[in-house]
């Protein structure tokens, strides 16, 4: 039987009133389970399709597309308007119905017994503004996997603001990657494989983003690591490649170390449950023991930063961009590096308590993040491959969102997430526009110029980079100054605000420098000047550049989705009108979130942040679009820098500079230091220690062994065990002469002894009887 | 009726056989000794039979002189072998098994 035809019999038979809940919303494992049925078809049938199994994976994403957003509308309409009974007392409704269903949905037989839980979550937690009314409520599907040791495995959905808004993004950029890959990686090889993973890739995202239990996310999580590395090494053939999909493979490992040890400290002090809910609801009601919570917390910010692209665990990040184009566009926008944010945002109220967010000043999430921000957004600036600039920035970008997170600033962070997810998509996609034409991604060998022979190419790109340095009024800087804001250093926001941040904003208020300089250095290199490449390059085709166009809408207007109270005319607590459309309907208000405290925006901030945000750009501008662009104009040349600038002449400008060409080392450090330590004293003197040590016992061992073998041969065995043998050979020997007589041969002599038997037996017979 | 003529008429026709079983060398003749056991002990079959007053023994008698027919037949092929071989019957020469 069907899951489909399953849920529907289960809902009516709720013994638990669940209200008026849409039947998509209690079915959103449809949307996973489309791309994940397309991974199976492209794989076994794609060849023979066709068009290779592209359009196999094009017609199940966009389902899926169209599923997100029917599921977004409903979810809206659910927010606002749910009436129906909630679980206030958080208890678990459960209905078992005795019977058992089997389902065969990926080819796994599952046996489930038919249980359909839903639990209305709220919370005593009013949101400040007059609209606690409405019950944020989240919809839970869960069904039994299996049971061992007492402890129920399910599986479920879990479906609240962050889940779907996420469903919406990696739908939205999945689809677009896909349409976009049918030209980019045309004629590839392995062009169907690519689909195949791309679709799978995706399902484990949507997975990952609806999971109702940590142990569902860690599947899905890894599921999401090992496409990456199918990915990164798609074309595995060239060394570089299969060397970066094994180092981003192998760098989430150290992480994923973190993750298994951080769900299982969650798993035994939430009392044994993989429950999400439950797990974030002991957190909040202060039934788990703090140094736990905390420990936790570090162990899941270990497994961040590893997926996520933090700073120390980055370095995979922009070797990951041997992969194709569009991959890479799917990992930084929408897959990979943020399922870490997510994680943080799922189990908020761990980190939030765990790290202490609520009233302290610095904490190492926060930490973590502004780190990476600014170390991040500086090493884009000696790239001179147009990817990794991008890479980096997407490590400085997460690193805003981590920020933000650690300082408490939960809906910036998923916003900026969202925001992100378009423009640097939009980005990636637009660099591997350019590449695809001048198949090269060196800016400073074969690039320059190119708005000239890409115009769409160029636009687009120029407002996803606006959005990214976050200008007025694209959706970055909405979003990053929603992050600046929730800091709430040096007094901004700091009515209701979680604590101080002072580092924390003005880190990000540098890291917004950097990244308009970087990108508007990017952009120089890449579109301004002249072409220094081969050949004439050409606009790409209507499949690669209708994707940048969408994107670059989204670019330009997803900012407006959360305005901030205030901005617009009407009232900040008004439910209606544009004021933090995406806060509402995103952050859970309920039981299992923290009562996070909003900070206020301020305008003298928004002001400083944009301009700030314009500095770094006009430094860069004047730098490469005044001096650079005059200089190449006098020699005739097309330069790329400035030859006598100040790395040239300063020795501390030199020395940085090397320092963020070898990005700081860390690299070094990895394989130099650590690896190299490990291969070289300590494989030394593991063999030091092999050869004198562990061979001389295995020496004497050896030596002790002959003799005590020699001894045993000479007296146990040649005495004792041969005489033994030898003996009972020559007493059988000699018997058998002795009896070999009794064998005549003589077949009456036989007969006689025969009866001479039998007369005794009878006679014994008749004097006993 | 009187039991005794009967077993020991039994007794001495086995003694008979038992004598030429042990003692003559042509194979013929031993075979024959071992019809003489077996015909003795059918008499004492059939005299119990009788003298309890039911078929058993009868039939179990019928059931030797069957199974004696076949054992004949199989004796008197090896017997015949045994003299197209060896231009003898003398079951004394056959002490190939010698120890």
């Amino acid at each position: 039987m069907s899951l489909l035809t399953l849920a529907v019999e289960a809902v009516p038979k709720e013994s638990f009133a669940t209200g008026d809940v849409s039947w998509l919303l209690n079915n959103v494992w449809l949307i996973p389970t489309l791309p994940a049925l397309s991974f199976l078809g492209i794989l076994f049938f794609g060849k023979r399709m066709p068009k290779g199994g592209a359009e196999l994976g094009i017609a199940a994403v966009g389902a899926a597309f169209l599923l997100a957003i029917l599921s977004n509308v409903a979810w809206m309409d659910h927010r606002d308007n749910y009436s129906g009974p909630t679980d206030a007392g958080a208890a678990h409704a459960e209905d078992d119905h005795g019977d058992e269903h089997s389902e065969d949905a990926l080819g796994a037989s599952v046996v489930i017994d038919g249980q359909s839980e839903q639990v209305e979550l709220t919370s005593s937690f009013v949101e400040e503004g007059g609209e606690g009314g409405h019950a944020a409520v989240a919809v839970l599907n869960e069904r039994d996997w299996f049971r061992n040791g007492g402890v129920d495995f399910k599986v479920g959905t879990l479906l609240d603001g962050p889940s779907v808004i996420m469903l919406f993004v990696v739908t939205t950029i999945s689809l677009l990657v896909h349409i976009y890959s049918t030209d980019y990686v045309a004629g590839d090889r392995r062009y169907t494989h690519y689909f195949a993973f791309l679709s799978l890739f995706t399902a484990s995202m949507l997975g990952y983003v609806l999971s109702s239990n940590i142990l569902q996310m860690i599947v899905a999580w890894e599921l999401v690591g090992l496409c990456s590395f199918a990915l990164i090494g798609h074309w595995w053939e060239e060394k570089p490649n299969s060397d970066a999909a094994l180092k981003a493979f192998l760098t989430n490992r150290v992480g994923d170390i973190g993750l298994l040890v951080g769900m299982i400290i969650l798993f035994f002090s939430a009392g044994g449950t993989f429950d999400i809910v439950e797990i974030n609801k002991a957190v909040i009601n202060n039934e788990m023991n703090q140094t736990a919570v905390t420990w936790a917390a570090i162990s899941l910010t270990a497994a961040v930063m590893s997926k996520s692209g933090q700073f120390v665990l980055h370095t995979w990040l922009p070797d990951a961009m041997a992969g194709p184009t569009p991959v890479s566009a799917l990992i930084h926008a929408a897959t990979l590096v943020v399922a870490g944010v997510f994680m943080i945002a799922r189990l908020y109220p761990v980190f939030y308590y765990g790290f202490s967010i609520p009233g302290s000043s610095i904490n190492g999430l926060a930490l973590i993040g502004s780190i990476t921000v600014v170390f991040g957004g500086l090493l884009a600036f000696v790239q001179t491959d147009i990817k990794r600039v991008l890479a980096y920035s997407t490590v400085s970008q997460l690193g805003y969102m981590v920020l933000a997170l650690g300082v408490g600033a939960w809906t910036a962070a998923i916003f900026h997430l969202f925001t992100h997810a378009f423009f640097k998509a939009g980005l990636f996609l637009g660099s591997g526009s350019v590449a695809h034409s001048v198949h090269s991604f060196d800016m400073k060998q074969d690039m320059g110029g190119m708005r000239k022979f890409m115009p769409t190419t160029f636009k687009t790109f120029m407002i996803c980079s606006i959005a990214l340095a976050g200008v007025f009024p694209t959706a970055g800087f909405w979003s990053k100054d929603e992050i600046l804001v929730g800091t709430g250093g040096l007094g901004v926001g700091a009515e209701k605000a979680n604590g101080n941040y002072h580092l924390m904003l003005i880190m990000g208020l540098v890291g917004a420098m950097l990244t308009g300089a970087y990108m508007t250095r990017c952009i120089y290199l890449t579109f301004f000047g002249e072409f220094r490449g081969h050949g004439t390059p050409h606009e790409s085709g209507k499949r690669i550049t209708v994707p940048l166009i969408i994107l670059s809408v989204f670019a330009a207007g997803a900012g407006l989705l959360n305005l901030p109270p205030g901005f617009l005319a009407g009232s900040a607590s008004s439910p209606t009108g544009w004021q933090e459309r995406f806060g509402h309907f995103v952050e859970p208000s309920a039981a299992y979130f923290p009562a996070i405290s909003h900070s206020v925006p301020s305008w003298w901030l928004a002001v400083v942040a944009s301009v700030m945000g314009l500095i770094g750009p006009a430094i860069a501008y004047w730098y490469y679009f005044i001096k650079v662009d005059n200089l190449s104009k006098e020699t005739g040349e097309s330069l790329t820098e400035l030859p006598n600038g100040l790395v040239a002449n300063n020795k501390l400008a030199a020395t940085g500079h090397a320092f963020l060409v070898n990005k700081y080392y860390l690299d070094h450090l990895y394989n130099d230091v650590i690896v190299a330590a490990v291969k070289g004293p300590i494989a030394k003197a593991a063999y030091w220690i092999n050869q004198n040590v562990l061979d001389e016992v295995v020496d004497t061992a050896g030596r002790t062994s002959v003799k005590a073998g020699e001894a045993v041969y000479k007296h146990v065995d040649q005495g004792l065990i041969e005489g033994a043998v030898n003996g009972s050979g020559i007493l059988s020997s000699q018997s058998g002469q002795g009896l070999r007589k009794l064998q005549t041969g003589k077949v009456q002599q036989y007969a006689a002894l025969l009866f001479a038997g039998a007369t005794i037996l009878a006679g014994i017979f008749i004097v006993l009887i | 009726m009187m039991l005794n003529q009967f077993l020991l008429l039994a007794a001495v026709l086995f003694c008979i056989g038992v004598y030429g079983v042990l003692t003559r060398r042509n194979g013929v003749l031993v075979l024959m000794s071992v019809e003489l056991i077996l015909n003795a002990v059918n008499i004492n079959l059939v005299a119990f039979g009788a003298f309890r007053d039911n078929v058993q023994g009868d039939v179990f008698a019928i059931f030797v002189i069957a199974v004696a027919a076949a054992e004949v037949g199989v004796g008197l092929a090896m017997v015949l072998l045994m003299y197209r071989n060896r231009k003898s019957t003398d079951f004394t020469e056959l002490d190939m098994l010698k120890g």
